[in-house]
């Protein structure tokens, strides 16, 4: 399951998608928007995505974890639109047999996410705002 | 012949442009990399950018890879999703 969402991420249903007979571990990450980068008050996070590029660019680093590990399923949620504190922007779910695969899988697609995907944040701080790593 | 492409901008790029596509007009057969070219001299703060890539119709694209004119083209800065 692949999806780029602007409504809540909803964990529960992502749970049961990823649950399965065969499947002894569920490795779940979830990005969480914090109230501070670098000791500077954050007010909210605003994300935009490139949809169509960012669903097939999420889609090769399922299918190249799914090469490397026996993963049972998979989720790969992502939320834009406005979020405040406390909100989950991103859900990374894996299902597989042995905990090791889950763990080592669900790690793989989240930093690799972050370095390939078309989606951006800008921080939006009570003083101020900036894209998240656009300038040197 | 000109060779007129949309170009989607994003992030930091819409923010720097004021406008989320713009068209540029490249000479026939126009590389990736004469778009960067061309998109920095019309709009110089986007030189202050750490990094820009170019998706050609949703992939990313080579510096040297042909533009068409039909081209779904997006200007891709430095990505922060997660």
């Amino acid at each position: 399951m692949i999806a780029i969402t602007i409504d809540p991420i909803d964990v529960a249903a992502a749970m049961t998608y990823l649950q399965s007979d065969q499947a002894g571990a569920i490795d779940l990450f979830l990005g969480i928007v914090r109230n501070n980068t670098q000791e500077r008050p954050v007010d909210r996070l605003e994300y935009e995505a490139y949809d169509r590029m960012a669903i097939t660019e999420m889609q090769k680093i399922a299918d190249e974890a799914q090469q490397r590990w026996p993963i049972i399923r998979y989720a790969v949620i992502h939320r834009k639109g406005i979020l405040k504190i406390g909100e989950m922007a991103v859900l990374i779910g894996v299902s597989t047999a042995h905990r090791a695969d889950a763990f080592e899988a669900c790690r793989y697609i989240i930093d690799t996410i972050k370095k390939t995907v078309p989606i951006w944040k800008k921080e939006v701080f009570i003083d101020g705002e900036e894209w998240v790593n656009a300038h040197p | 012949m000109d060779l007129p492409v949309s170009v989607l901008l994003f992030g930091i790029t819409r923010d720097l442009t004021g406008q989320s596509a713009v068209t540029i007009s490249l000479s026939q057969d126009a590389r990736v990399s004469d778009l960067l070219n061309q998109l920095h001299q019309q709009f110089p703060p986007l030189t202050g950018i750490r990094s820009l890539l170019v998706a050609v119709n949703g992939e990313y694209a080579e510096a040297d890879q042909l533009l068409n004119r039909n081209d779904e083209i997006a200007l891709i800065p430095p990505v922060s999703g997660g």
